[in-house]
């Protein structure tokens, strides 16, 4: 029984795999190695894990989720509509000119769902801090997240956030690392030193999980474990790889840029079913 | 000028519950009061002005009003995509603030001379810009600013700025204040340097009978008021600012002159050339060596 826990996740999850790589084709959208490393976790945030009415999205007691990884934006998008924030008709006009959906989510009020507006890595993190803050001072009980890149670790306005919510205690922030190991032009680890990335958000004064970002199991624990720690902001710091799915795209880093072809999405196709 | 502002915004707090003051670790004592009345609504952010604007940014979102508090180059250029993207493009009503502008902390050199502001804050979209030229307009601007939904800049001095706007009743954001009447030369001047134009004048007497005006909101840009000062008969139009001559208050006047066809009689535009400045001083050593004291101003009113 417990196998089958997250079956309805995982089927969401392919059937989102699917449409993420269509749209890419059919629209030309980069970044589909970095939709697919994060989808699962955008998934399982939507479904399990955050209280937001599509019906009632600007409801001030609901969580708030921030993008931090803008250009991650063609998933969250294809997740939003699975959940009717809008209709599943408002894609068909993704990335064709004068459409509010393209490569990054716009400003809030454009498109149901969206809190920020992101693209330059390094402002999402600190905005859903201010979020969360908000929050407190208004004494409401909701829970802020922000999904960051590891690329976006570069940031130096990731660890300053990062020590300013440590130092004002904002337990009810989350981040998710979506440590898929590449940035846009090589490793991560080898152009910038992340590692050991758990004993840095440790030592920023953050409660850390550490799980494997494709697994529902382990990420549900993790969020289940953030909640449980009220006094520091928590990390979850998910390995995941990049292109996950696609087993000519996974960890190939050439999928940052590239997108597929019409064989290519045929292929693509074949193996997520 | 900033213990005006820190007086005020301890006066506001105890009114509005959603003003948020937020400081790049400066301001020491200044808002003891401020946190007396409100500790959860003062937020020491650090020496992390990225950082800050973008917790504003957060902030503002949810509906609460912040005001970001820091020496004008750090809560302007350090952290200029944050407010071009947190606060101006989420259009947002997160009111600036930088204090220390133009060349009040002349001494401290190029790294805190804030000479470019205005000329980069004012090319972005949805946010005012305003340059108050004492207390009394940054008091207005202040309150008019957080009464709007859009995002505000506000460059204010240090200490010790002359009150210049005695007696006068001054009008708020989008509006220009006449401090002296004359009718032979226009001086219009932004900040607290329009105390040199004023002086200059010899203010009681005003003996060379020159119309003394502060453009204090400079975008918006109170264009009635010019195209009214166009249908006068000025000699010479004298801007006056203390900041780049490239994109401040006589660009912007150069601007809606080109674009609207409007006549004006010669327009003298004193302001900082396109340099660095290396050989410091006091701020009023440094206005001579630039030419923007009293008295070279004095000899544009014969």
């Amino acid at each position: 029984m417990i196998k089958n826990k997250f079956e309805e996740l995982e089927k969401i999850s392919l059937l989102l795999r699917r449409k993420i790589i269509e749209t890419s084709h059919g629209a030309k959208i980069p970044h589909l190695g970095s939709c697919l490393s994060c989808l699962d976790i955008l998934v399982y945030l939507y479904w399990r894990e955050l209280k937001i009415d599509p019906f009632d999205p600007n409801n001030e007691s609901r969580d708030k989720f921030v993008l931090s990884k803008g250009h991650g934006a063609p998933a969250l998008f294809q997740v939003l509509a699975e959940k009717k924030f809008f209709s599943k008709k408002d894609l068909d006009e993704f990335g064709k000119n004068g459409s509010l959906f393209h490569e990054h989510p716009p400003k809030p009020g454009l498109i149901n769902g969206i809190e920020a507006a992101t693209g330059s890595l390094g402002h999402g993190m600190p905005m859903a801090l201010g979020m969360a803050l908000a929050s407190r001072i208004k004494g409401i009980r909701n829970r802020c997240y922000a999904l960051l890149s590891d690329g976006e670790c570069n940031e130096g306005s990731i660890w300053e956030s990062a020590m300013l919510a440590a130092s004002q205690k904002v337990e009810s922030l989350t981040i998710i690392v979506d440590y898929n190991k590449w940035q846009a032009t090589g490793k991560s680890n080898e152009i910038f030193k992340l590692e050991p990335l758990i004993d840095k958000w440790e030592s920023f004064g953050w409660h850390v999980n550490e799980i494997d970002g494709h697994n529902f199991n382990e990420i549900s624990e993790a969020f289940r474990d953030a909640k449980s720690n009220n006094i520091k902001p928590s990390a979850i710091v998910a390995h995941t790889i990049k292109g996950k799915g696609i087993s000519f795209m996974e960890d190939d880093n050439n999928w940052h840029y590239r997108t597929p072809n019409d064989k290519e999405l045929e292929n693509a196709l074949k193996e997520l079913k | 000028m900033r213990a005006a502002f820190a007086k005020e915004i301890t006066e506001l707090t105890k009114r509005n519950e959603d003003l948020i003051l937020l400081s790049g670790d400066i301001g020491n004592r200044m808002f003891d009061e401020f946190k007396n009345i409100s500790p959860n609504r003062f937020y020491n952010c650090g020496i992390a002005e990225g950082s800050m604007m973008s917790v504003a940014a957060g902030l503002a979102l949810s509906g609460l009003r912040p005001i970001v508090y820091t020496i004008t180059p750090f809560t302007t250029l350090r952290c200029l995509e944050q407010i071009k993207i947190g606060a101006a493009y989420h259009d947002v009503p997160i009111i600036i603030v930088g204090t220390g502008s133009g060349l009040s902390y002349a001494e401290l050199g190029a790294t805190h001379h804030s000479l470019d502001d205005i000329s980069i804050i004012r090319s972005i979209p949805n946010i005012k810009v305003l340059a108050p030229c004492d207390s009394n307009e940054l008091v207005v601007f202040i309150n008019e600013a957080l009464n709007n939904n859009s995002p505000t800049y506000i460059r204010i001095g240090k200490k010790g700025e002359p009150i210049i706007t005695k007696g006068i009743k001054t009008l708020g954001i989008g509006k220009a204040n006449i401090l002296l009447e004359g009718t032979k030369n226009l001086i219009i001047g932004i900040g607290p340097i329009i105390s040199e134009a004023l002086e200059a004048c010899d203010y009681e007497k005003n003996k060379f009978n020159t119309c003394v005006a502060s453009m204090g909101s400079i975008k918006p840009l109170d264009t009635k008021f010019l195209k009214k000062m166009s249908e006068r008969n000025f000699e010479k139009w004298i801007i006056l600012e203390e900041h780049s001559k490239i994109g401040g208050l006589s660009s912007a006047i150069l601007e809606w002159k080109n674009d609207n066809q409007i006549n004006t009689p010669k327009i003298i535009r004193l302001g900082v050339e396109d340099k660095f400045i290396h050989k410091l001083g006091k701020q009023n050593y440094i206005r001579k060596e630039l030419g923007l004291d009293s008295s070279t101003i004095k000899k544009l009113l014969y």
